[in-house]
């Protein structure tokens, strides 16, 4: 790797509980992200990439490892310069805005805890980069569609200006052609703000579009790192691995029919 | 072609709202016999109020209206709620999205099933504790006899969707609706659900109205699909046939999902014509 990554994972292990009731939602996970690349988290529920996420931003105990963030540990609680560089966008746009906030002062919240000035040229600007008009500025949740909401959500997360962006399943509380339309402002803003994404989904095929490098992950362990190329090449080296894309090619029928007939 | 296993005509539901009166479904026509039949579209375009219309589950203040709605010739818009009983989960019978919402969290898996099937068949309760057993091993659930004293809250979501699906086939239904019955669930669990869905479907001959939003799996599950958009049937077409769909809003549907195949960037999206929706 020629630059110093973004992100630099070492040996994360997540731990809820102890004694007998102790599980490892993610057991000695190392991976770095480059700057202004996208790095994809993949794996079936349980297999605790998500948990990676909350980690990485303090919402879910570190046990043991390290996390890196340009260079330097994170410390523990997160301070606020670190989420002045990464910011979180969660996986359903009904849950993650308050209800009874405005578009403005969902997005005015984070820039009055920074302490930043000229909020309403940044909330306007802001609401541009992701393609919603000053019209949006006063609606509440409830007045915006999924994907409407997810751009708030992402304006939200934008507007500290960060170098990260954590994504946890940006679209799959969504209709498949708005998913499109978030797909295609995410991959504009990352070129034009030169953002750094880890992504979180179930779904390779979106990870495989927006992704360059990503990992396979099952029972909180790594299975396998690998690229898109050779993800769509159809060059994976797990059997897991080849069992999900196989899965994500749609229903195929066995003929002859495998499997004993029923009994009834 | 014989008689339809199903007979829709005109199939409208209704909402009266204090905001005005909404039409979820308008005018959906299709004759269904014993295969499997996709219905696809995205949210709020109506795909599960079709389903639920035909069972007589559209929840209150909804209206339902059709010109016919006819099931092996029974009509079921002017049958006896007792006629309905016998047919709800007896012949026809519904699978829904999410297991942990749909069975029943205070009684075992065994016991709901056996209550299904005691419901419909005149049978002892060792009859009935036998035939669920069968069916739990029929959904190829491991040690059926282990499940079958558990309660929901114990298994997983793909075990509990099969807990459904056995409670749902022990009558040995003629009809099955499915309402996204995957969608919860992990790929690699959910190719297995269909799996069994689709041996179900070939060696009892059911008719299956398998609902979803997953243009791509119902393709490759289903042997016809409907398209739906904004309460109505755009399109009807052969699923192997669906990469050649004619309307612009099945072509948009299809073109828009990222695939592993190919790298389009820009995801091409769906410009909604006001026109689909008249």
């Amino acid at each position: 790797m020629a630059r110093d990554p973004m992100l630099d994972i070492r040996s994360l292990r997540v731990t809820y509980g102890t004694g007998r009731m102790q599980v490892d939602a993610v057991k000695d996970v190392s991976f770095q992200v480059e700057p202004g690349s996208v790095y994809g988290l993949v794996g079936e529920s349980g297999s605790g990439k998500s948990t990676v996420l909350r980690a990485i931003c303090g919402l879910a105990p570190v046990s043991a490892g390290r996390i890196m963030v340009d260079g330097r540990e994170v410390p523990s609680p997160r301070s606020k310069a670190f989420y002045r560089t990464v910011q979180m966008v969660f996986q359903d746009p009904y849950a993650s805005l308050h209800p009874r906030h405005t578009v403005d002062r969902t997005l005015s919240e984070p820039l009055a805890i920074h302490g930043e000035r000229d909020a309403e040229a940044r909330i306007l600007q802001a609401l541009r980069e992701v393609g919603l008009g000053p019209s949006f500025r006063f609606r509440y949740p409830h007045q915006l569609s999924g994907g409407q909401r997810q751009r708030i959500a992402i304006a939200r997360a934008l507007i500290l200006r960060p170098k990260v962006l954590l994504l946890d399943e940006p679209t799959s509380a969504l209709d498949a052609s708005v998913q499109a339309e978030i797909l295609n402002l995410l991959d504009d803003l990352r070129r034009n703000l030169g953002l750094t994404y880890i992504l979180v989904s179930h779904d390779l095929a979106v990870v495989a579009h927006l992704c360059d490098r990503l990992l396979v992950m099952r029972h909180g362990e790594a299975v396998e790192e690998t690229s898109s190329e050779t993800l769509r090449a159809n060059r994976v080296e797990s059997d897991y691995t080849r069992s999900l894309v196989e899965a994500s090619q749609g229903f195929t029928r066995r003929t002859p029919q495998a499997g004993a007939p029923l009994a009834s | 072609m014989t008689a339809p296993l199903l007979d829709v005509e005109d199939l409208r539901v209704r909402f009266h709202l204090r905001t005005g009166t909404v039409e979820a479904v308008r005018g959906v026509t299709f004759k269904l016999g014993r295969e499997r039949l996709g219905i696809v579209g995205e949210s709020g375009s109506g795909k599960s109020q079709t389903g639920r219309a035909i069972l007589g589950l559209t929840p209150p203040p909804g209206e339902v209206e059709a010109r016919r709605l006819a099931f092996d010739g029974i009509d079921l818009l002017t049958a006896s709620r007792r006629t309905l009983r016998a047919l709800r989960g007896g012949r026809i019978s519904m699978v829904m999205q999410d297991p942990k919402y749909s069975l029943n969290p205070v009684m075992p898996i065994g016991e709901q099933i056996i209550e299904a099937y005691q419901a419909h068949k005149k049978a002892g309760k060792g009859e009935a504790r036998d035939r669920a057993l069968a069916m739990l091993e029929a959904v190829k659930m491991r040690d059926p006899g282990r499940v079958f004293a558990l309660y929901p809250h114990e298994v997983s979501g793909g075990m509990g969707q099969r807990a459904m699906i056995a409670m749902m086939l022990v009558t040995e239904p003629d009809l099955l609706i499915a309402d996204e019955p995957t969608s919860a669930l992990d790929v690699t669990v959910s190719m297995e659900i269909l799996r069994i869905l689709d041996e179900l479907v070939s060696e009892r001959g059911m008719g299956l109205i398998f609902i979803s939003h997953d243009l791509k799996l119902v393709s490759s599950f289903c042997d016809r699909v409907l398209v739906m958009y904004a309460g109505r049937v755009v399109e009807e077409i052969e699923a192997r046939n669906l990469r050649d769909a004619r309307h612009p809003y099945t072509q948009g549907l299809m073109r828009c999902l990222p695939t592993l195949k190919d790298d389009v960037r820009p995801l091409p999206t769906l410009n909604r014509d006001p026109a689909w929706a008249l």
